[in-house]
């Protein structure tokens, strides 16, 4: 089984009185009071009996299933001046989310039983919402030789990725994707081919042109997502793409859906809301990887993520130390935080200006993460363990450097006012966060 | 007890000006181009004189910081600041503390603890000017950003074309060459278009960026076109920058063949110019470098003038009245 870890602590007795409460997977969207006794959701009704239980006011807010976000870089082991399991899950909570899956791209990689085993300790010990733990593909992600896959999952993993880098070699590819039946744990794929991407630190088009920075093409990314979808046809297995950025891409997947090909994806806050102008800054903050993509990408992701063909947000928090984003943007690394900021973005950007269903964007940020890595789905429902958040539409707030939880303040929204902030969250029957 | 002075608003000093740079062609207005091409022409008379020094910026710091090699920008920037009194100093990458792994950031706040009026960077990464505009009280000429812009490049071409035409406006420019790489082109390119030039492009197709039109100029790989054009601008062919491997053009050969400039590809009366250092025989023939309608020669002198320009006008209010002011007293 896929092992998610959290800190043990007492379970929460409370009642949230008066929200709207809106689970678009179980179909209830009312107005009613939701009772959790001992971490589980005990009761849906009108008026509940407090009991002693503590009381949440949720009039005028959105009571939802918590959020799971499938792509963390929670930086530890290694750079734990960057993030700790300890920061990375408070910033998690912040952000609404009830559990997290970590990227084993760490110093040293997760690539074997005990480095996994030992993040499942610290993390038993550190972590406010639960994380799960995602395993290397190959040796040191050096892409060569494959890791342990089964023991790995037998320890807990809950997928494999070489993320940060691709696969290269179609072989390897090809064999982590025949091992992966005896694992049934998902590979999850960042999709670049370097040979492409060389030299590229943004999107290539008439921006890049203008600014001389290298370009990075879309086909980098699609001519991967082509041979991966190509791979996981012939071996019948299931295939997670990350953080597509492409709409290249985006069709491919499309295409390879309609004919059965078991494909899921995830898209990026920073790639349903910016494009390839917002380099003109000259922000470090807005340089990631895959870079941001043309207006024509940024309509193709959230028209699948709409749709469906995209059933996950995910945000790619990536964080990284001051000194090492302070320099010019070629030489800056890629990489933005998105923890404490999603769902507010993607509310404020999305939602409000009638892009994108509230009922949809909270259904691709907690079960359709959720159904993609094969974990249980947070719900509102009686018998559950409460992995609830509470959302205020209302409320508007400023981003700024000192408001995280996170280490790092890499954040590509810096100094903006978003609308929508959440009020509380509960992630395995603790109030995490309140706001 | 004091007296009390009641200052009348006309008597007191004009708030100083605001803090300005010259990072892109594309911060510029046509009236600030003609501005400084004017106080260019104002130096050039004067530099005419037998004492050529002018005491306009006496007292006055100009850093010029070089992160690549340089010889015509930095020794033109300097010998500017001279002619125009300036204290000036020079630091280069390579012998300084960015050898031992200091960053832009810390090199740019020690600089700026000697509070100069100006600094002059050259830096591979664009951004790198305004990062130091961010951490500096100095006003910012950029001197070359990565592959982004060198503006004072681009000001002294307009120069020269102006000298050399009499005019701008309607000329058909052709840019020939490593467009990709260069930030010679992506300067003239505006500053072309800024002042109604015509451009046309001319490269191998991967040297001639995806979506470079939209800055508003044409591109072709046909080198046939140059035939049209009033002045053929040739593009070094930067091999320093290419990539082993990124098979940009199959050989310098081949290049030559396809792209090279040469009398037989030119018609009469054609100018042509080239921001240096050149390969002789690769992107230019050597019988075209050397031919009187190259401009090319008056393009390293009004690098001079143009810079001077740019120096005093960031350091002054702007649009005065050079001529008058130049006065005839030297130091």
């Amino acid at each position: 089984m896929p092992k998610l870890f959290v800190k043990d602590a007492p379970r929460e007795n409370l009642v949230v009185r008066g929200a709207r409460v809106l689970d678009p997977a179980e179909g209830i969207d009312t107005q009613v009071d939701v009772k959790v006794d001992d971490g589980t959701i005990a009761e849906l009704g009108s008026n509940l009996p407090v009991n002693g239980h503590r009381v949440l006011d949720g009039a005028g807010l959105v009571l939802a299933p918590a959020f799971v976000d499938p792509h963390v870089h929670l930086r530890t082991p290694g750079r734990e001046d960057e993030e700790t399991i300890a920061s990375g899950t408070q910033a998690a909570a912040a952000g609404g989310y009830c559990a997290i899956l970590a990227m084993p791209n760490t110093e040293p990689v997760v690539d074997s039983a005990a480095v996994l085993g030992a993040l499942g300790e610290q993390a038993r010990a550190d972590a406010e919402v639960s994380v799960g733990f995602l395993a290397a593909i190959s040796k040191g992600q050096a892409g060569t030789e494959l890791t342990e896959m089964a023991e790995l999952a037998e320890e807990g993993a809950v997928g494999f990725t070489d993320d940060g880098r691709p696969v290269v070699a179609s072989s390897l590819m090809w064999r982590a994707l025949q091992y992966s039946s005896i694992t049934s744990r998902p590979l999850a794929v960042h999709c670049e081919d370097p040979t492409l991407s060389r030299g590229g630190h943004m999107h290539e088009g008439t921006v890049s042109a203008e600014l001389g920075i290298g370009g990075w093409p879309s086909i980098a990314e699609s001519v991967m997502v082509e041979r991966d979808l190509a791979l996981a046809e012939y071996e019948g297995r299931t295939l997670h793409l990350m953080h597509l950025s492409a709409h290249e891409s985006v069709e491919a997947l499309r295409r390879a859906q309609a004919v059965g090909i078991k494909a899921t994806a995830e898209v990026t806050p920073h790639h349903l809301v910016l494009t390839d102008e917002a380099v003109r800054s000259l922000n470090p903050n807005v340089k990631m990887n895959p870079p941001l993509g043309a207006d024509q990408d940024r309509q193709a992701l959230i028209e699948a993520l709409r749709e469906g063909t995209i059933s996950c947000v995910a945000t790619d928090h990536a964080p990284h130390a001051r000194h090492e984003k302070e320099v010019p943007f070629e030489a800056a690394p890629f990489g933005v935080t998105g923890l404490e900021t999603a769902f507010s973005a993607l509310f404020t950007h999305l939602v409000e200006p009638g892009l994108l269903e509230l009922g949809t964007l909270l259904e691709r940020m907690s079960s359709g993460p959720a159904r993609a890595y094969g974990l249980e789905a947070p719900r509102v429902a009686v018998g559950a363990q409460a992995n609830l958040v509470l959302l205020d539409p209302g409320a508007s707030w400023r981003v700024t450097e000192d408001g995280f939880r996170s280490r790092s303040t890499n954040s590509w929204l810096l100094g903006e006012t978003l609308k929508g902030r959440v009020r509380a969250t509960i992630a395995a029957g603790r109030l995490v966060h309140e706001a | 007890m004091g007296d009390l002075h009641v200052m009348r608003d006309d008597l007191r000093p004009p708030d100083p000006p605001a803090r300005r740079h010259l990072i892109s062609i594309a911060d510029l207005t046509r009236d600030d181009v003609e501005r400084l091409l004017g106080t260019a022409r104002s130096f050039e008379r004067a530099l005419e004189r037998e004492m050529k020094k002018l005491p306009t910026l006496r007292g006055r710091l100009v850093v010029n910081v070089f992160y690549e090699s340089s010889t015509r920008t930095s020794s033109s920037f300097e010998l500017a600041a001279k002619r125009l009194s300036a204290d000036t100093m020079s630091i280069k990458a390579s012998g300084s503390a960015v050898d031992k792994g200091e960053s832009l950031k810390d090199t740019a706040i020690t600089l700026g603890a000697y509070d100069p009026d100006v600094i002059v960077l050259r830096h591979p990464h664009i951004g790198a000017p305004q990062l130091v505009a961010r951490v500096t009280e100095a006003r910012i000429v950029n001197a070359g950003d990565g592959k982004h812009q060198h503006p004072t490049q681009a000001l002294l071409d307009l120069y020269t074309i102006q000298e050399s035409f009499g005019r701008i406006e309607g000329l058909h420019v052709a840019i020939v060459g490593d467009v990709l790489h260069s930030r010679v082109a992506r300067s003239n390119i505006q500053a072309l278009a800024l002042l109604g030039a015509r451009v046309t492009l001319v490269g191998p197709p991967p040297l001639l960026p995806r979506g470079i039109e939209a800055m508003g100029c044409e591109t072709t790989t046909d080198i046939d076109a140059i035939g049209a054009a009033d002045v053929v601008y040739v593009l070094r062919m930067q091999q320093e920058r290419m990539q082993e491997g990124a098979n940009y053009v199959p050989s310098l050969r081949e290049y030559t063949a396809r792209w090279g400039v040469t009398p037989e590809r030119l018609r009469p009366g054609q100018k042509v110019m080239h921001p240096g250092p050149m390969n002789r025989g690769v992107e230019i023939d050597p019988r075209v470098a050397d031919a009187g309608d190259a401009l090319i020669e008056m393009q390293v002198r009004a690098g001079l003038v143009v810079r001077m320009a740019v120096l005093y006008d960031l350091l002054t209010t702007g649009p005065a009245a050079v001529k008058a002011e130049l006065p005839v007293e030297v130091a």
